[in-house]
């Protein structure tokens, strides 16, 4: 057996573990590889954004093929799958990120509450504000720690003072779990930080500005255990205030933190359910062999 | 997994492989040491020739900062300077101050007679030196009335003597001094009145026709009002259009055929440049010719692609992942690159135009073609001033005769070259300083 087999069987029993879900030998309903439909209910009760029939087109590569998903209030939503499957491409999407590619053309509808966020009526900057993203490599601006937190709200003119403006400062890198590692540095720069505590940097930056959705691309892909593990905490705590997408390589990690989860491929959505549900009984041929590490 | 991945080839015996590397072993040492040598040897080369040119240039140019001053007893004779007793700057001003030199130097040597021979005297030292004294009087007029040794600057041809640059065997009339100035100055040695000091007027007066009164002022002044017009228009111009065309611009056809050109211009005979500033500033805009405005217009039209390509260069090496940190935490572009990306390149554009500016400094084809060869004694004090700067200084000096002027030049070349490697330093330490914070 191979290594990697060997890692994903291993990333499957911890799902188990975690889920304790009694597993259905045969649970796929779809084994067309061919059927790219959705499968799994792509709408849920309180959504907070709502996409539909959404296409992005890298000049002239298609690679997102009419995606239809709703992202719940106060959820964290995994975006898995392979390599090159479209995944974080989708979720530059949400804060409109992919503008700043030039040969990239969007079509289809995405809202957040009722607002259009490609309508013409809509700043980006307004967007971004409402709209926080986390990278995947962790980016700390070469700025001190107390500048990297205070740069959103003071160049969104959130605070007044500045006495308003370090209790934001304190608050925010307090609800990222970094507060008591930084307290005493406050003026020394975001990148003497750990890869780990950089990136609790980065999500105190973004939330900052208190956005209604976090986006986060890969966030625990350059930490070590130890640090990733101390994020997804941070992910589940998080979550209460705000919604969460996160895309991740990590089978276990979207098992871990998310409740639902969409499973990408080659630009489609294949599926898209309850986290429980696509570790256990994915309906798609194609979901179940990514889980199983057939590929991937 | 269970299958044997593919065998080893079979058609060289592995033991033969051995054989085969070690009979091209030591051809391919022969060729790595060659190279070295080749490396070592071109090296070598370089270095002794920039090691010729700073001795060259530094020995002929050393003792131009020493100077030969005769010291001359002066009576500050009343009758003379204020005929009329009454302390009138303007007559204190224009009176004989040359005919105090000539009494004092008939009070060194007495004997002398002769018209001939009494010119022949006069002419040890500089015609400054009745500068010299009305400035001393004007500054100070108790001096009226009063005597006093004073340092008086010698005749270039007394100074090249003393540097030993005057053959004395050589026939009189084939050597620019005299038997009898020689004879004087011998004996003004034997009795120390004779001596070399640092030449201060060097660096505090403008061009001159006497070589002992000529200096690099006027030129130094006429480089820093022209580099300061060229780093005040090229460093803002250079700098926004580097931003708007990395950051800004849409990537198409246009942008395309402007970056080639940019590229173009940075490749234009210097020269070329200096005519368009003729055509255009001078005859079309009527600007004054020999001004240090007119010069730094050219030379900024010179530096503006080398800072633009500069500029750029710094601008792409910003990581992409902090403009998209700013950019997801909503900032929109300008503040992106205001806060952000141009902090963080500052340096690098700083270098390309610090390096951009050394090279302005030592350019001269342009600013001949604007009339800023002119020879100009008033150093100037502004931007519309007649002046020129060091390198046509250095150009029209390394033109005259006189062995006093060789050395001028030299050292002209000497101060230029400091300043080159003054700026080049300070890019340098720009560079070491600020590279690489994120």
């Amino acid at each position: 057996m191979s290594t990697t087999a060997l890692e994903t069987k291993v990333a499957l029993d911890q799902a188990l573990d975690l889920n304790t879900a009694p597993r259905k030998q045969s649970s796929v309903e779809v084994t067309d590889y061919d059927n790219r439909q959705t499968v799994g209910k792509i709408t849920v009760d309180h959504p907070k954004m709502v996409c539909r029939g959404v296409n992005v087109y890298y000049g002239e590569k298609h690679a997102i093929k009419n995606v239809g998903l709703d992202i719940g209030a106060n959820e964290v939503i995994a975006f898995i799958g392979p390599s090159g499957c479209g995944k974080s491409t989708f979720l530059r999407c949400l804060n409109r990120m992919n503008d700043t590619i030039s040969i990239c053309r969007i079509t289809g509808q995405i809202k957040l509450d009722e607002d259009d966020i490609y309508d013409k009526s809509v700043d980006v900057v307004q967007l971004r504000a409402r709209v926080g993203m986390v990278f995947q490599k962790p980016n700390p601006f070469p700025k001190s720690i107390y500048e990297n937190v205070a740069y959103g709200p003071r160049i969104h003119g959130m605070v007044n003072t500045k006495a308003e403006l370090d209790d934001l400062v304190r608050d925010s890198l307090e609800r990222a779990g970094l507060i008591k590692e930084v307290e005493k540095r406050m003026n020394e720069p975001g990148t003497s930080l750990s890869g780990g505590q950089q990136q609790r940097l980065c999500i105190a930056r973004a939330i900052a500005v208190n956005p209604e959705v976090i986006l986060m691309d890969e966030p625990c892909s350059a930490l070590d255990p130890i640090a990733t593990a101390k994020i997804e905490e941070l992910i589940d705590e998080l979550r209460e205030n705000y919604t969460i997408i996160i895309v991740t390589h990590s089978m276990q990690q979207a098992a871990r933190v998310s409740q639902r989860t969409a499973y990408f491929h080659l630009g489609d959505l294949i599926e898209v359910g309850e986290t429980d549900q696509i570790f256990t009984n994915p309906k798609h041929k194609l979901t179940e062999d990514y889980i199983t590490g057939r590929f991937g | 997994m269970n299958k044997p991945t593919a065998s080893p080839p079979t058609k060289i015996p592995s033991r033969d492989i051995k054989t085969i590397v070690n009979a091209g072993l030591a051809r391919r040492h022969a060729a790595e040491r060659r190279f070295r040598w080749y490396g070592l040897i071109a090296i070598t080369l370089g270095l002794t020739f920039v090691v010729l040119m700073f001795a060259n240039i530094i020995g002929k140019g050393y003792p131009a900062f020493w100077q030969t001053y005769i010291q001359v007893p002066i009576t500050f004779d009343a009758t003379v300077i204020d005929p009329q007793g009454n302390r009138d700057p303007q007559a204190i001003e224009t009176a004989d101050y040359a005919g105090l030199v000539r009494a004092g130097m008939r009070q060194l040597f007495p004997t002398v007679q002769g018209r001939l021979e009494l010119r022949a005297l006069y002419g040890l030292v500089s015609s400054d030196a009745a500068h010299e004294l009305q400035d001393r009087v004007l500054q100070n007029p108790a001096l009226i009335g009063a005597s006093q040794e004073v340092w008086l600057l010698a005749s270039a041809s007394v100074d090249t003597l003393l540097k030993g640059n005057i053959d004395r065997t050589l026939d009189e009339s084939e050597r620019p001094i005299k038997d009898n100035q020689i004879e004087w100055v011998d004996k003004l040695q034997a009795a120390g009145k004779i001596e070399k000091q640092f030449n201060t007027i060097l660096f505090t007066s403008g061009d001159s026709r006497e070589p002992e009164q000529a200096g690099i002022r006027g030129a130094l002044m006429g480089s820093f009002f022209t580099l300061l017009v060229t780093f005040l228009l090229s460093f803002p111009i250079g700098v926004a259009t580097a931003v708007y065309l990395e950051e800004f611009a849409p990537k198409n056809r246009w942008t395309d055929l402007i970056e080639v050109n940019i590229n173009n211009l940075a490749a234009v005979p210097s020269i070329v440049f200096g005519l368009l500033g003729l055509a255009v500033f001078i005859n079309f805009f009527g600007l004054p010719r020999s001004a240090p405005l007119v010069g730094g217009l050219v030379l900024s039209l010179m530096t503006l692609p080398v800072i633009i390509i500069a500029g750029r260069a710094a601008l792409t090496s910003v990581p992409p992942s902090i403009r998209e940190a700013a950019l997801g935490m909503g900032a929109s572009k300008l503040q992106m690159v205001g806060h952000h990306v141009l902090p963080l390149a500052m340096p690098g554009m700083l270098t390309g135009s610090i390096i951009g500016m050394a090279r302005a400094l030592g350019e001269s084809a342009p600013l001949l073609m604007i009339g800023m060869v002119a020879f100009i004694v008033d150093v100037p004090k502004g931007l519309m001033d007649p002046s020129t700067v060091l390198p046509v200084q250095i150009y029209l000096w390394s033109d005259l005769p006189e062995r006093a002027f060789v050395e001028r030049t030299s050292a002209a070349i000497m101060v230029l070259l400091a300043f080159m490697i003054l700026m080049n330093g300070l890019a340098i330490l720009l560079r070491k300083r600020f590279e690489r914070r994120w």
